[in-house]
C-alpha cells in the first residue's frame, strides 16, 4: 500500500519534472532505423562517392554544438533526442509519443520507402519532417508532402549539375550504364531528364547485371558493356556501388567515367576549399573522426535550419517557425557560398552541388553562364514550370 | 633616395634590408599580406613600386600597427603565429607563436593588449604582450613559410590536410593535459563558432567579435571576461568599424548582404544598410571590409564577389555610389587624410587604389596571390 502511494507520488513527481525539461528545452527528434543497409560497414569500407561513411547523426551533433546562442533570445537550449526503430510503424509510434510531448521538428534518416510511409501518416499535423538521406526525385514530386523539408539534394539536381559541367567542357555524347535496382533506374532517369534539358546525347543506354554468368556477359563484363559506341563519356548509374568502382581504366575506349564514380555530383565533399568549408570539415571530423559525406551535411543543414528560423523569429511557435522555415526570406549558410533556402514548390533546399573525383573538387554548379532568370540556383532540379508535386 | 630607379631600390632590397634608410615617421609605404606567397609585400606609396617582400609565417592575413606605428603585427593563420615586422628596418623581427590559425585581432589603443578571434576553438583570446613577452620561454624561431604550391582555389590548398594532421597530433596530446601549455599571458572567454571580426572599444572596456556561425555579435568585457551581451545580426558576421563619436558600430553581413548598426549603448540593431550594385542580384553582394571615413561622414564597404565598393552616407544611410574594382573586393583601407582609398582584390591578386573626392579607381596594383590586408604608413 504504502509502496504504491510512493510509486504513485514518483510517477506524478517525474511527470512534472519531464513537462518542464521540454519547455525551455527546444528538442529536434531524430529519427533512424536500427538496422540500414546504406550504413553498413561493406558500405562505407568502399567509400563510394555518393555513399556514406557513417551515420548521419554526426552532422546534427555539430550543428547542435555551432547552435549554442541561436536560442538564447527565447531561453531555449537546442537538444536532439535520437531514436532507432526497427521499421517506419515503430518510428511513427515513437514520433507521435515525441510530438505528444511538444516536438515538433524531426530530422528522418530513411531510406524513400520507409519516409515516403512516415510522412504520409503524418500528413497535416504540426509539425515539420526534414528527409536528410533520400534522394529520389518522386518524394519532391508525386509523394510531396507540405511538411516534408528536403535538405539533401535529390537526383535531378545531381544530374543536372553534372550535365552542366559536360556541356561545359563539350564532352556531349554519352554511353549511359545503369543498374537494375530500383535507385539505380530513377538515378538513370534523372540523368536522361538532365541530358535532354542540356542537350547531351545518350549514345547507348546499357543495363549491367550483377554476376558473373557467362549467358549474360553482354551485360556484366565491362569491356564488352563500353564496345561497340561512340562516347566522350561514360554515365553510371549505380547508387549503391555494385559495379561502379570497376569501370575506370577497364572501358574498351579511354574515355572518362562520371556519374557514381570518376567525377560525381555531391552536396558535400572534404576537399572543398572555399566558403570556409575547411572549418565545417574540420568540426565534422573532431565530432565523427570521418570525412563528411552529403548526408551528414543534410543532417547539420536541417538543424541549422530549424536554429536559424528560432534566432530570426525569436520564437518558439510553430505556425511562426514552420512560416519562415518555408518562407524566401530565410537565409540559409551551407558553407557552399549562396544563400540557401526550400523552393516554396515542392520544400527542396535550393543549394549548389560540388563535382569532385576522390580527392578534389573539380567545379561548383550552378557553373558560370548558366543562368536562371529569377535565382541560379533554380537551374538545379525542379524548377517551378516542372514540378509535379501539389501540396 | 627618391632620385634611384625602381630597379635600383629593389636591388637594394635583395641586397640587405638593414641598408634600407629607416625613416623617422611615415616612410609612406603601403604593407600587403598574401595569403598564398606567404610575404607582406611592401610599395612605395607615391609610385606603388615594390620596395621588398618581407617573409612570414604561412598564411599572413590580418595587419595591424602597433601604438606608435614602428612594428606591424601580422596574423599567420597556417604557421599558428602573430609575426612582428619592424617598420624601419622592414623586417621580420618577433614571433608570437603557437596560437592556433589566428585571423583576425584587435590591438587595445594603449597597445598593451592582443584580442584574436580563435577561429577553429570557437574562443576570443586576450593576450596580454608585457607578459607573454616577459615569461615566454625564448624567442621563438623566425622561419619564414616558402610560397604554397600553385592552386586554384583562393584558400590554401594544403590547408585541409595541414589541419588534418594537426588536429589528429591535439587529440592525442589534449589527454595528457595539454591544457595546461596555454600560451603566457593570455586568457580565453568561449564565444559562437567561428569567431571572425574583432574590435576593442577606444576605452578598451569592451571587445566585440562576431561568429559567422552563430549571427551573432558577442559584447564582451575585457575585465571580467564576461559576455555582456549577444546581438543577433545578419548571416555570417564578419568586420566591424565604429564611428568616430563611437555611437554606431557597422558590422558586415557577408551572407545577407548586409551591414548591421548596432547602438553599442543599448546593445541593440538600431537599422540596416542592403547593398545592391546595379546589374547584380542581391546573392552576389557578400560584404566584407568596412572603413569609415575620419570625420565619420562616409562608410566603405567592400561588397566581394559583386567586384564593387559602396559608398554610404552615415547620416542618411543612402548608398551614394557603387564603384567597381577587383575580383572578390574584401579588405580596405584609406590613408591618413581620406584622400585615398585602397582596395584589396583577393581573387585578381591585385589592389585597387580609388580618389576619394572623385570617387575613380586611379589605378589597380598587382600584389601577390590572395592578397588580404593593406596597411598605409603615411
Amino acid at each position: 500500500m504504502i509502496n504504491r502511494l510512493v510509486l504513485k507520488l514518483l510517477v506524478m513527481i517525474g511527470l512534472v519534472w519531464a513537462v518542464p525539461s521540454y519547455a525551455d528545452d527546444f528538442t529536434i527528434g531524430y529519427l533512424q532505423l536500427e538496422k540500414d543497409a546504406r550504413y553498413s560497414k561493406k558500405q562505407s569500407f568502399a567509400r563510394y562517392l555518393l555513399g556514406s561513411l557513417g551515420r548521419p547523426y554526426a552532422g546534427a551533433e555539430v550543428a547542435l554544438k555551432e547552435s549554442k546562442f541561436h536560442g538564447s533570445g527565447i531561453g531555449a537550449t537546442f537538444k536532439l533526442e535520437q531514436v532507432k526503430g526497427k521499421d517506419s510503424a515503430a518510428l511513427l509510434t515513437s514520433l507521435k509519443e515525441m510530438n505528444a510531448k511538444g516536438v515538433q521538428f524531426f530530422l528522418v534518416d530513411l531510406p524513400a520507402d520507409a519516409l515516403n510511409e512516415l510522412a504520409s501518416a503524418t500528413k497535416g499535423q504540426n509539425l515539420i519532417l526534414f528527409n536528410v538521406s533520400a534522394r529520389e526525385d518522386r518524394l519532391r514530386q508525386e509523394q510531396c508532402q507540405a511538411h516534408l523539408l528536403h535538405t539533401i539534394p535529390n537526383y535531378a539536381m545531381q544530374t543536372d549539375a553534372l550535365a552542366q559541367y559536360l556541356v561545359f567542357r563539350k564532352w556531349k555524347e554519352i554511353l549511359v550504364l545503369s543498374g537494375q535496382r530500383p535507385d539505380d533506374l530513377e538515378f538513370n532517369q534523372a540523368f536522361a531528364r538532365s541530358a535532354k534539358r542540356y542537350g547531351l546525347d545518350i549514345d547507348e543506354d546499357r543495363p549491367f547485371a550483377l554476376g558473373n554468368d557467362p549467358r549474360q556477359r553482354d551485360q556484366n563484363n565491362i569491356s564488352l558493356l563500353t564496345a561497340n559506341a561512340d562516347y566522350d563519356v561514360i554515365f553510371i548509374a549505380d547508387t549503391q556501388g555494385e559495379f561502379a568502382r570497376g569501370v575506370p581504366y577497364a572501358s574498351i575506349d579511354p574515355q572518362l567515367v562520371v556519374g557514381a564514380e570518376g567525377l560525381a555530383p555531391v552536396a558535400w565533399h572534404w576537399a572543398w576549399e572555399r566558403h570556409g568549408a575547411p572549418q565545417l570539415e574540420n568540426r565534422f571530423e573532431a565530432q565523427a573522426d570521418r570525412p563528411m559525406r552529403d548526408a551528414d551535411w543534410a543532417a547539420w543543414m536541417a538543424v541549422k535550419a530549424i536554429a536559424e528560423a528560432v534566432q530570426r523569429t525569436q520564437s518558439r511557435d510553430f505556425a511562426v517557425l514552420s512560416k519562415h522555415l518555408h518562407s524566401e526570406e530565410l537565409v540559409l549558410d551551407g558553407f557552399k557560398g549562396n544563400r540557401l533556402n526550400f523552393r516554396p514548390w515542392d520544400n527542396q533546399l535550393r543549394q549548389p552541388v560540388l563535382l569532385a573525383t576522390h580527392n578534389w573538387v573539380v567545379e561548383r554548379a550552378p557553373l558560370d553562364g548558366f543562368l536562371h532568370q529569377t535565382n541560379n540556383l533554380d537551374a538545379l532540379g525542379f524548377d517551378k514550370p516542372e514540378t509535379k508535386c501539389k501540396f | 633616395m627618391h632620385s634611384i630607379s625602381p630597379r635600383q631600390l629593389a636591388l637594394a632590397a635583395l641586397m640587405s634590408a638593414c641598408t634600407l634608410p629607416a625613416y623617422a615617421k611615415g616612410t609612406g609605404y603601403l604593407f600587403v599580406s598574401s595569403e598564398k606567397d606567404n610575404h607582406i609585400t611592401v610599395l612605395d606609396g607615391k609610385t606603388y613600386e615594390v620596395v621588398k617582400r618581407i617573409g612570414t609565417e604561412a598564411r599572413p592575413r590580418h595587419l595591424q600597427f602597433n601604438a606608435d606605428k614602428t612594428q606591424i603585427y601580422a596574423a599567420a593563420g597556417d604557421g599558428n603565429a602573430i609575426d612582428v615586422i619592424d617598420v624601419a628596418k622592414l623586417e621580420l623581427v618577433d614571433r608570437i607563436g603557437e596560437i592556433d590559425d589566428p585571423e583576425l585581432f584587435d590591438l587595445s589603443a594603449d597597445g598593451k593588449t592582443l584580442y584574436i578571434s580563435l577561429e577553429d576553438d570557437g574562443e576570443l583570446g586576450i593576450l596580454n604582450l608585457e607578459e607573454y613577452f616577459a615569461q615566454r620561454e625564448g624567442k621563438p624561431d623566425l622561419k619564414v613559410a616558402e610560397a604554397a604550391p600553385v592552386g586554384e582555389s583562393d584558400e590554401a590548398a594544403d590547408d585541409a590536410a595541414d589541419e588534418e594532421e594537426e588536429g589528429e597530433e591535439k587529440k592525442g596530446e589534449a589527454k595528457e593535459g595539454e591544457e595546461d601549455e596555454t600560451l603566457p599571458g593570455m586568457t580565453t572567454v568561449e564565444v559562437g563558432e567561428e569567431p571572425e571580426g574583432i574590435l576593442v572599444s577606444p576605452d578598451g572596456k569592451t571587445a566585440y567579435v562576431t561568429s559567422e556561425v552563430a549571427n551573432t555579435v558577442h559584447v564582451v568585457d575585457t575585465a571580467s571576461k564576461a559576455i555582456k551581451a549577444n546581438i543577433v545580426v545578419g548571416n555570417r558576421p564578419r568586420r566591424f568599424a565604429l564611428t568616430p563619436d563611437q555611437k554606431e558600430l557597422w558590422v558586415s553581413n557577408e551572407l545577407s548582404g548586409s551591414v548591421s548598426i548596432i547602438d553599442p549603448a543599448a546593445n541593440k540593431v538600431k537599422e540596416t544598410v542592403n547593398f545592391l550594385p546595379p546589374g547584380f542580384r542581391s546573392e552576389d553582394v557578400t560584404p566584407v571590409g568596412i572603413t569609415l571615413s575620419k570625420d565619420g561622414k562616409t562608410a566603405v564597404v567592400a561588397l566581394g564577389r559583386a567586384n564593387h565598393v559602396a559608398f554610404v552616407d552615415v547620416a542618411s544611410r543612402k548608398v551614394n555610389d557603387y564603384v567597381l574594382v577587383g575580383k572578390r573586393a574584401w579588405n580596405t583601407t584609406l590613408n591618413k587624410d581620406d584622400s585615398l582609398l585602397f582596395v584589396i582584390n583577393g581573387l585578381s591578386d591585385d589592389m585597387s587604389v580609388i580618389d576619394m573626392k572623385t570617387r575613380k579607381v586611379l589605378k589597380s596594383v598587382p600584389i601577390a596571390r590572395v592578397p588580404h590586408t593593406v596597411l598605409v604608413d603615411d
